[in-house]
């Protein structure tokens, strides 16, 4: 799906130039179809986005790939210095971020991602929740002027989101009056799930896709604190930096007070092993994630956990 | 090389290490780096590139990255001198009422890209290279590198890069003076045999004397040296080099003169008495 979307936007689009640094998951039936517009530069995440700059130089729109973790870590001070200084419109496709680098270990866990990317000045941070959310905003992504760091998620769903992506905005999924849900990328899976058994112990459950990390939608933000009695913020993400710091950012510039509850990695990184354990050892599943926000156990059945599709 | 070309290029050197000097006062800049890498990049601009002042915005135009950056005083000086950056604005060396500082950046006209974290423009100039290659452009793309740079590992995945690519419009040309920040290269990291690592690398290998522009017309004479390989031309200079009293000296790399020391250093690299030097250097990095 991702490299079917990918593939029609470059064909459609001269300026789209595809690379990786080995990483061809998504990407493997491109080579043929682009010619010399698939660049793969080795295991070389540094030399990559280096390279990436000189295309956009030449007014190119390079789309890369590697792992989240080397992408935003190993290449931090290129993505800094060569695309977020000069603001060149240098998309990062980042793979298996948070959970999803699941049995890797934690060389491959990019839970720090969101806080290092956002912190660039120009560059942009997205979060999609799945394949078909990515579909949606991979188009206006590519299409920004800016350098863009997209936390890839491509995951199957069955949930039908709005066709509609702007930069910027939230997706609201639901509003509810009790405890609203805020939360990016793979997590929303489990948010629903949560969603769902919250409502059955009767509560009224809002739910929000930040799929738009950076910018932000501050005014949304705001305004729910009038309408909403519990913020709870669920990120695959260390709590510093990632989505809990931006809310609290957002509240203490505008001088608001409200009660946010953060589900997040504290000052750990994750036990690696299959998707569904990670989740359950961590207290990520949308049961867990009802259960602490109640304050009980309940009853609910948890669904099955898809197992995560890469292993690199 | 004719005479008249010869003197004419040793009369604009002389005049950007003029311009060199006077900014090293006041603040200082990287003056033994930037006199090593003068005569190579007034050769580069004024022979070798096809870079004029009317053109600097042109997608048909050869490319210059400064990649160790420090050196930028000699590009500084090389740009008054081709007419594209306007002498005056020298005078705002340091100040915030302009963009002239200690490494490049595009605000002034003729720089590519930014510089001075070591070991990045390899890489943008790989990319360059590789999109003149798929927009089957003929230009070429240059990258200066400092020996002291080759340290940084980011620059020999470019190396690989390059090659793996076939990228014969690419070319690096490495600033040999020997020293790095502190001190010799070859005291601390060496280098050496450096013309053996490039082609072991798959690289072609041209070694020459940096301050020589015969030696340099004929380097760049018949670029690519083999098709569908990069090139490199591993340049021997000296640091600090036209001011004896502060050649080849580890402790001469960031200089902040005195006003009276500037008007010596002046009056040496035109052969006069030599300069005697009091300020201290200081080692920013």
């Amino acid at each position: 799906m991702y490299e079917e979307l990918l593939k029609n936007i470059a064909i459609d689009d001269e300026r789209i130039v595809v690379m990786t640094a080995e990483n061809r998951a998504l990407i493997r039936n491109l080579p043929s179809v682009l010619g010399k517009r698939f660049i793969d530069t080795g295991i070389t995440e540094q030399c990559m986005v280096g390279a990436a700059a000189g295309l956009a130089l030449r007014g190119r729109v390079p789309v890369l790939h590697a792992l989240a973790s080397f992408l935003s870590m190993r290449a931090f001070e290129f993505v800094r210095t060569d695309a977020g200084i000069p603001n060149l419109p240098i998309k990062l496709s980042a793979f298996i971020p948070g959970f999803l680098s699941d049995g890797n270990g934690p060389t491959h866990q990019a839970v720090e991602d969101v806080s290092l990317m956002r912190g660039i000045p120009n560059m942009q941070v997205f979060a999609p929740a799945n394949e078909q959310d990515l579909a949606i905003m991979l188009p206006e992504i590519l299409a920004s002027k800016h350098p863009a760091y997209i936390r890839i998620c491509h995951r199957p769903t069955s949930f039908q989101h709005q066709k509609h992506f702007e930069i910027g905005k939230v997706e609201v999924i639901a509003e509810g009056t009790d405890v609203t849900l805020l939360t990016y990328g793979f997590m929303l899976e489990q948010t629903l799930i949560a969603a769902e058994i919250l409502r059955a112990e009767g509560k009224s459950v809002g739910i929000v896709n930040l799929r738009s990390l950076k910018p932000i939608d501050e005014a949304y933000l705001v305004d729910l604190t009038q309408k909403t009695d519990l913020l709870v913020t669920i990120e695959d993400h260390f709590v510093t930096g990632g989505l809990y710091s931006i809310v609290a950012e957002i509240f203490l510039k505008k001088q608001i007070q409200a009660p946010v509850l953060p589900i997040a990695l504290f000052e750990k990184w994750f036990k690696p092993a299959r998707l569904q354990e990670v989740l359950e050892y961590e207290g990520f599943t949308g049961k867990q994630i009802a259960e602490r926000i109640l304050g009980y156990h309940t009853e609910s059945i948890q669904p099955h956990i898809v197992a995560s599709e890469f292993a690199e | 090389m004719n005479e008249v070309k010869l003197k004419k290029l040793e009369q604009t050197a002389l005049r950007v290490r003029e311009h060199i000097i006077k900014l090293s006062t006041d603040g200082g800049c990287f003056v033994g780096a930037s006199l090593s890498a003068t005569d190579l990049i007034v050769y580069l601009y004024t022979e070798f590139l096809n870079l004029n002042p009317t053109n600097l915005d042109d997608p048909d135009r050869d490319y210059l990255f400064l990649s160790k950056g420090h050196d930028v005083p000699a590009l500084y000086g090389t740009l008054v001198e081709m007419g594209v950056l306007e002498a005056e604005r020298l005078q705002n060396h340091l100040s915030t009422n302009d963009h002239i500082y200690w490494h490049p950046n595009t605000q002034i006209p003729g720089i590519e890209f930014h510089s001075g974290s070591l070991g990045h423009l390899p890489a943008v100039s790989v990319g360059v290279a590789m999109d003149l290659k798929i927009s089957a452009s003929q230009n070429r793309v240059v990258c200066i590198l400092g020996d002291g740079e080759l340290n940084e590992g980011s620059v020999w995945e470019a190396v690989m890069v390059a090659h793996a690519h076939k990228l014969d419009n690419l070319i690096f040309v490495v600033d040999r003076n020997n020293f790095q920040a502190n001190m010799a290269t070859e005291d601390l990291i060496p280098l050496e045999p450096l013309v053996d690592k490039f082609e072991a690398f798959g690289w072609e290998v041209c070694r020459i004397d940096g301050h020589n522009f015969l030696d340099l017309e004929e380097a760049f004479a018949d670029l690519p040296y083999k098709k569908h390989k990069p090139s490199v031309i591993i340049a021997d200079t000296i640091r600090g080099k036209g001011l004896p009293s502060i050649e080849a000296r580890a402790d001469r790399w960031f200089c902040n003169f005195s006003s009276t020391e500037i008007e010596q250093l002046l009056q040496e690299l035109h052969g006069q008495q030599k300069a005697q030097i009091d300020s201290e250097t200081l080692v920013v990095r």
